[in-house]
């Protein structure tokens, strides 16, 4: 179980600090898939990151992360050595670039292994038995990264970022490359590595909300670095409460809509920038409910049991 | 407008390069003024290269491309032929020389294809594009690259084209790189201009995107068509086993994916085969000399499999 508590990490440039990720309160519990989704620019990748891999120019600016009861050392880089890859691992956004071009794959894995004092033949039992989890034959091992697809190459490092039973998983837009067919193959594994217990909770991290509907247990929206609502993934789809997820999901493309048929519209203006970010909600300049208590910061509103949103527009109960 | 006529594009591979491997295998299809086609397909299909033979950025091996009844290769001034073809392509930011501002990447335009233009009837045409494509012009003309959203640079890249006069785009993949609330926006300033008689040709692999926009709607495999036909026509009734399969992979929020197995595998096919024999679930030794079929009025489809009520025999 991953406990986050008043998260706040900044980016420090040279105008001040940017507030990508700013007092976040969150979990995720054991055996759940929490799908987290935003804009680009709104802190999802940051938060990602920041639990695996802080560092400069993020910087950690306050908040506690406690994971499965034991607090998580997040901006010390140096002792997080001890929980990354093993309790706390990450696909990251680019994964089809993260293996070694230098290195055939087996040989890379050895390495890594190395460098946290494991044996390799240790885990090569475990190792050949995932590959097959991900339909890869065993040979890719004594293969270049050249020599593999993308979708290929995914799989691989979903593979290695597991290969230590972590017990968070954060996956960072790893479908956004894919094809549909290879993105709808490599989100049910990600789900299965779930329930064979391999790993014991997942962040998944998009920005597409309907690949969220198909594998996540709950979904949280962020919006410039903050949450805008959290619920259960029918909840959301099926009953949004913030001025902003409304407006997400209705700008979504779907098969079945066609522009004669219905206009679909985005939504207007531009998320503001985080450098200083306005006073109150963070949402208000696009909104259309906006009013005068806007200008103040929303409370976090608890509609239903699990479902809350941070919006003065929305009633509890309503 | 535009016809695409058994083109082909093979690479040498192989020890000395002696075998052939069809990126583009013997493609026709045409694009007519004021349409927008979309060519539908997974990485490694072909739908990229098809958009770079049109746009002259690399040579066909085989077939041509003809282009108001004149084969573009036959075209010796290259900037004529820019002047009424364009391409945009999948990532904005990389597009843009970030040290200029955008007007001064529009006054290029002029310096280039129209200098005997004044700099105030150009300024005002600039003007008058960027608020054909939703966009405030005080807001936009004076900032870098960097200071815009994706959304936004995508649809000045579409101004750029407009302001040259295209009459033919070739969008390729332009807004699988932007966020679900400006997506739409391109989509809609594309979908704009076409009702004012622009030709698209939109590469995409989303699905919903190609429904929502285009006319008609090509499904590509392995550098071949494999199911052509009006869009509405080709998603209502999808034929090809292929077609279904990218149907049924769309991520939706109306419903949730069934657990059907997905076979990712398959390269080797022999000649004479159709390419998705080994991925089909109904494929056997029949499914030999493929060619299209009329299944209705523009509706066709390349699969031995398909009856003539639309239901496959296993």
């Amino acid at each position: 179980m991953l406990e986050v508590r008043n998260l706040k990490l900044y980016y420090r440039t040279l105008r001040g600090y940017v507030r990508a990720v700013d007092d976040v309160t969150f979990q995720v519990r054991d055996g759940e898939l929490l799908g987290l989704a935003g804009e680009s620019g709104c802190g999802k990748s940051t938060l990602g990151n920041g639990l695996v891999l802080l560092k400069p120019p993020m910087n950690f600016v306050g908040g506690e992360v406690q994971l499965d009861g034991e607090k998580l050392p997040i901006e010390d880089y140096e002792r997080m050595r001890d929980y990354r890859f093993k309790k706390v691992s990450i696909i990251p956004q680019y994964a089809m670039d993260a293996l070694n071009p230098t290195r055939k794959i087996g040989r890379y894995i050895e390495e890594i292994l190395e460098s946290r004092g494991i044996n390799f033949e240790s885990v090569r039992e475990t190792l050949i038995e995932r590959l097959r989890l991900v339909n890869l034959p065993e040979r890719v091992l004594r293969m270049y990264p050249i020599e593999l697809s993308g979708g290929m190459k995914q799989r691989m490092v979903m593979v290695i970022s597991t290969l230590l039973n972590p017990s968070l998983l954060i996956a960072d837009e790893v479908t956004s490359a894919l094809d549909v067919s290879t993105q709808k193959a490599v989100c049910l594994m990600i789900r299965n590595f779930k329930e064979l217990g391999i790993v014991k909770s997942i962040i998944f991290i998009t920005h597409d909300i309907s690949v969220l509907y198909q594998i996540a247990d709950r979904i949280m929206i962020m919006y410039a670095g903050k949450i805008a609502e959290v619920g259960k993934t029918a909840q959301i789809i099926q009953n949004p409460l913030h001025p902003y997820t409304k407006m997400l999901l209705t700008s979504l493309p779907e098969v079945g809509v066609r522009y004669t048929e219905r206009m679909l519209s985005g939504i207007p203006g531009q998320p503001p920038q985080l450098l200083e970010p306005p006073k109150g909600c963070r949402f208000k300049e696009r909104c259309p409910l906006r009013d005068k208590v806007c200008d103040k910061d929303p409370p976090l509103v608890e509609i239903e049991e699990d479902h809350v949103a941070y919006c003065w527009k929305v009633k509890p109960n309503a | 407008m535009l016809e695409v006529v058994n083109l082909s594009k093979a690479y040498n591979v192989g020890p000395l390069g002696k075998e052939k491997f069809y990126a583009v295998d013997n493609v026709s299809f045409h694009v007519a003024d004021g349409e927008i086609v979309s060519l539908i397909g997974e990485s490694g299909s072909g739908k990229t290269t098809i958009g770079k033979m049109i746009l002259r950025l690399i040579k066909p091996t085989g077939g041509k491309i003809i282009f108001n009844s004149v084969d573009i290769q036959s075209i010796k001034n290259r900037k004529e032929y820019y002047r009424l073809v364009q391409g945009i392509f999948q990532d904005p930011f990389s597009s843009y020389n970030p040290i200029f501002k955008i007007d001064r990447i529009f006054e290029m335009i002029r310096e280039e294809f129209y200098p005997a233009i004044t700099k105030e009837e150009w300024s005002k045409r600039v003007k008058k594009v960027v608020e054909d494509i939703g966009l405030n012009p005080s807001e936009i003309l004076g900032k870098f690259p960097h200071q815009l959203s994706g959304g936004q640079l995508q649809r000045l890249l579409i101004a750029r084209a407009l302001l040259i006069d295209a009459k033919f785009l070739v969008a390729d993949e332009i807004i699988s790189m932007l966020d679900a609330s400006t997506r739409i926006d391109v989509l809609n300033t594309l979908i704009k201009l076409k009702e004012k008689g622009l030709s698209v040709l939109f590469i995409t692999h989303d699905l919903s995107l190609g429904y929502y926009t285009s006319d008609r709607t090509i499904i590509l495999y392995r550098g071949s068509i494999m199911e052509y036909g009006d869009t509405v026509k080709v998603f209502k009734k999808p034929l090809h086993p292929y077609t279904k399969m990218l149907l049924e992979s769309v991520p939706t929020t109306q419903k949730v994916w069934s657990n059907s197995y997905i076979s990712l595998h398959g390269r080797n096919v022999l000649p004479s085969f159709c390419k998705f024999y080994d991925r089909c679930p109904l494929g056997d030794s029949t499914c030999k000399n493929v060619s299209f079929e009329k299944f209705e009025e523009s509706h066709f489809v390349a699969c031995v499999k398909v009856t003539g009520e639309g239901e496959h025999v296993a």
